[in-house]
């Protein structure tokens, strides 16, 4: 039981595959944010998202090795 | 760019590498084992690297000199097209969190050193390891040039010209990694990535206040590459699928090179890899602002001979020489890391897969590690006299081909931790259907990764590494179905 939750909490990992290969919902001028055009700042968010996303699947997986 | 000696620039360069220099030597002791030099030692540190000596060691290794260098370089000559660089560095972690600690716990309990070590142990092939082997380090030669060009750009910045200081640089660096293996480049990488850090948060606070904001940057930009006819700081339609397959494509090779592989069989455990997959993304973030140099250098108009002189230019032009000195130190020291481990990468795979498999299959530990300090030896002589006797569009080129090939051995190292189902002989002709396709392809292209398909209306542009590894992949299929019917009907 409890590891099938965690194969499916993994599935997350997939998520910034998703949000950063998917080119054509992202490529564009607005919202702008402190200058940046949304093409950038989206996808440096990305880099945050990514971690938080990693730190859930480590929490719920095994990690004693 | 101006070739004036820079003195106070280069004297803080100078005063930087010469501690890096000490430092390098005095590795050999850090962390030392009572035992006798052997190769788990000189070239993985004894795997006893945990997460933050890990953390700089990969950072350090992963993100070079040349990518300093290019990144903004390409961003500042085609615009968004560039910035592949960073979703590239962003899904790669995902894959190595899942994937490199099932790797090091294959490699830590059969004392494997290099990945087509894990591949022969795997399939008891050897035509399969050599396969590998031999993708390895030709796909590392290149890249060791070229943070060479890193560094000689540098050079060139603080006007130290000619080819002197170039050779003497790579000397000392052979010399103490011969002395002290993969603990050099772990103890320089820290120096190498404070001043980096240091340098780039500097360089994207500072510089865009002095030019008006990020918004005027990126006005500056769009303007430029409006004025030019060719670029954009948006992507053309057109373009969405090569930016996609080259992110996607450099993050399934980026570790199947030796020397992030050698960080990675270099830590002392599963966890160590799992922590640095959530901890490394912050050097992407670094990476994601330094590409937007590239911009800063068309809002500060300058005029440049060539891309690759906009970050060393930009320093120069807006801050004063002390701190430029300092910035160049960061990138020069940050070529040492990568060319080492890169060096003793090839020189593990050499050493096991080539003198152990069939020179000397007796060869002891010691003796191992007595063949790979040679190797890395010759590895850095060749690449310096590739750089200082051919032109460097060779090793450019060569690098190129080399991320396609090196992708190529994703079947092997992937099918070896992760299922015994196929045959060694299907993925060797795999990696020869993909390695032939592949080249043959961007050969034809006119040494361009990225090829165009049309079938009837349909038509799309996609990086040839990921097309090729596709190829491969249908190959290993093909001869693994073919396989399973004929002993079927042998039965």
């Amino acid at each position: 039981m409890a590891r099938d939750r965690a194969r499916l909490i993994s599935l997350l990992l997939l998520l910034p595959y998703l949000g950063l290969l998917w080119v054509s919902s992202y490529n564009k001028a607005e919202p702008a944010l402190w200058g940046f055009p949304f093409f950038y700042w989206y996808q440096l968010l990305w880099v945050p998202i990514t971690v938080i996303l990693l730190w859930i699947v480590y929490g719920k997986s095994r990690h004693d090795d | 760019m101006t070739t004036e000696p820079d003195y106070v620039a280069i004297g803080v360069f100078t005063a930087l590498f010469a501690l890096v220099t000490v430092m390098g030597f005095l590795a050999a002791r850090w962390k030392q084992s009572s035992e006798p030099t052997n190769l788990d030692e000189w070239g993985l540190g004894g795997r006893r690297f945990g997460t933050w000596i890990t953390w700089f060691l990969v950072g350090g290794d992963f993100y070079t000199a040349y990518t300093i260098i290019a990144v903004p370089a390409l961003v500042y000559a085609v615009g968004a097209y560039g910035f592949f660089a960073l979703p590239y560095t962003i899904i790669v972690y995902p894959f190595v969190f899942a994937v490199m600690p099932v790797l090091w716990r294959n490699a830590k309990a059969h004392g494997h050193i290099t990945a087509p070590d894990v591949v022969y142990g795997h399939f008891g092939s050897r035509a399969l390891e050599l396969a590998v082997a031999i993708t390895a380090v030709i796909a590392t030669m290149p890249y060791i040039a070229l943070q060479l060009v890193g560094m000689a750009t540098v050079f060139a910045a603080l006007g130290l010209n000619g080819e002197i200081p170039l050779i003497i640089a790579f000397l000392i660096l052979a010399v103490y990694t011969y002395s002290s293996g993969i603990r050099a480049p772990a103890l320089i990488a820290f120096v190498k990535d404070i001043l980096i850090y240091v340098a780039v948060i500097a360089a994207v606070a500072v510089i865009p206040s002095k030019l008006g904001g990020y918004g005027a940057v990126f006005d500056a930009a769009a303007q430029a590459f409006k004025d030019k006819g060719s670029g954009s700081i948006l992507l053309d339609p057109a373009q969405f699928m090569p930016y996609a397959s080259l992110a996607l494509g450099s993050a399934m090779a980026a570790f199947m090179y030796p020397h992030t592989l050698t960080g990675i069989f270099a830590s002392k455990s599963a966890n160590t890899i799992r922590k640095n997959a959530m901890l490394l993304p912050a050097y992407t973030l670094l990476l994601g602002l330094l590409a937007l140099l590239g911009y800063m250098g068309h809002a500060a108009h300058l005029k440049l001979a060539s891309n690759n002189d906009v970050v060393p230019a930009l320093f120069k032009a807006l801050f004063p020489s002390w701190f430029a000195g300092f910035a160049f130190a960061a990138i020069g020291i940050g070529a040492l890391v990568p060319a080492a481990v890169m060096s003793i990468g090839a020189a593990n795979v050499f050493t096991r897969n080539f003198w152990k498999a069939y020179v000397n299959p007796a060869v002891s530990p010691q003796g191992e590690a007595r063949v790979a300090k040679i190797a890395s030896l010759v590895v850095k002589v060749g690449a310096l006299l590739a750089i200082l006797y051919l032109p460097t569009t060779f090793a450019l080129d060569l690098q190129l081909l080399g991320g396609m090939w090196i992708l190529q051995t994703f079947p092997a190292l992937m099918f070896s931790l992760f299922t015994s189902r196929v045959a060694a002989r299907c993925l060797l002709i795999g990696w020869i259907a993909g390695m032939v396709s592949g080249t043959w392809l961007i050969w034809s292209d006119g040494l361009k990764p990225i090829h165009h398909y049309a079938w009837g209306s349909f038509s799309v542009s996609l990086y040839t590494g990921l097309v090729a590894l596709i190829i491969n992949l249908l190959a290993v299929a093909i001869v693994h179905a073919v396989g399973s019917l004929t002993s079927k009907a042998n039965h």
